[in-house]
């Protein structure tokens, strides 16, 4: 996909598309993100491909399913802002692989999409599966319990763990006389 | 609950890459020698009403930066989708602005396209426009560069009035729309610098 010159609408691609391409079951209107559906793709994009093999139900490996977009690798371009209202300036590039399929499941299609960083192929695959199951009104429970809150779980621990390596190292400065009053 | 599916939507190239070059390759000979038909050598199914050729000409040639207008009847969801999701192409109302036009029924007025500036031609539209059939045979008798002498090439539907419209637009290069007919498989390459006669 994108060469570097594309990755700025890539930008806008990736966070429109999981919801704009929903249109299934009682998914909000089409364009409308659905919050339930953003929180889960966040957890799933953002957790090791290991865990989610670990986590992933037997069920997942003997599901039919077509593909809409094969895996692929691609550029994004990351922005920042400086400060809380500083102009948006671009950080720099990042390696994205992206992947969409369809599943058959009891009767119903579901798309799925999977956004990972990095280059596993085999990661955003397992996103976008997951991706889709969760749709499915009789999937979604035992999904949400069994997968998705144990890596929310691991990504706040991980989070927590690194927030307090990081606060171990904090040096406070105290200014006790200031030269101007 | 599960009433309706959406739009479904339908897979692209099973190899991006290699399809988009074969399929350029191909569109490069249809306009290249007009009135020698190419045909599309990979498997696709693209969402109704468009024929595999029309679909493959879009996934290779439309990307984020060209505006596509598409013509009533293939203005559909599930094409608008199919093009979004695999081409990530603007969809415009306005032909005018259009660097792509797709047309499942013949124009009834090339000038309602973009035939470009004289300064930049090469800001003028191109249609993929899709028939029933396309044979090499009687039927539009075409001149011009790429083809020795004439070539004839059989377009049904074809409009009765195709000959005069196109020696109007003819009498305006280099400005003017190209075409790439398309129909089952098939490509047929109009570019603007041909005379069409009918046979």
């Amino acid at each position: 996909m994108p060469t570097s010159h594309t990755a700025a609408s890539e930008t806008e691609t990736t966070s429109a598309e999981p919801a704009a391409e929903a249109g299934q079951t009682q998914q909000p209107p089409r364009g409308r993100p659905d919050p339930a559906r953003q929180r889960w793709l966040s957890v799933l994009a953002k957790s090791p491909r290991e865990e989610l093999e670990a986590l992933a139900p037997d069920s997942l490996h003997s599901l039919t399913w077509r593909s809409l977009r094969a895996p692929e690798i691609g550029t994004l371009m990351l922005r920042g802002r400086t400060g809380g209202d500083g102009a948006a300036f671009n950080l720099g590039e990042t390696t994205v692989t992206r992947c969409s399929l369809e599943v058959e499941h009891a009767g119903q299609s579901l798309i799925g999409h999977g956004y990972v960083l990095g280059r596993d192929k085999r990661h955003a695959q397992l996103v976008a599966l997951l991706d889709a199951l969760l749709q499915h009104p009789q999937q979604r429970e035992a999904l949400e319990t069994c997968v998705v809150a144990p890596l929310e779980a691991m990504q706040d621990a991980r989070r927590r763990r690194q927030a307090r390596k990081a606060a171990a190292t904090k040096v406070n400065f105290f200014t006790l006389v200031r030269g101007d009053d | 609950m599960a009433s309706d599916t959406a739009t479904p939507l339908r897979p692209g190239f099973a190899d991006p890459t290699l399809n988009a070059q074969q399929v350029f390759r191909r569109l490069l000979e249809a306009m290249a020698q007009p009135g020698t038909l190419s045909e599309l050598d990979c498997p696709l199914e693209p969402p109704r009403p468009l024929a595999p050729a029309t679909a493959a000409a879009a996934l290779t040639l439309f990307d984020g930066d060209t505006r596509v207008w598409l013509d009533g009847q293939a203005r559909s969801p599930e094409v608008e989708t199919f093009l979004r999701f695999h081409c990530g192409c603007p969809l415009v109302a306005d032909p005018k602005a259009a660097d792509f036009a797709i047309c499942l029924a013949w124009p009834q007025d090339f000038g309602t396209f973009a035939w470009g500036e004289a300064a930049y031609p090469d800001r003028s539209a191109t249609l993929i426009v899709q028939v029933e059939r396309l044979e090499e045979g009687p039927g539009l008798r075409l001149s011009g560069p790429g083809i020795r002498e004439t070539a004839e090439v059989a377009v049904s539907p074809c409009p009765a009035d195709l000959a005069p419209r196109w020696a109007a637009m003819r009498a305006e290069f280099p400005l003017g729309l190209d075409l790439i007919l398309t129909a089952g498989r098939r490509f047929c390459g109009l570019p603007r610098s041909l005379t069409i006669a009918e046979a």
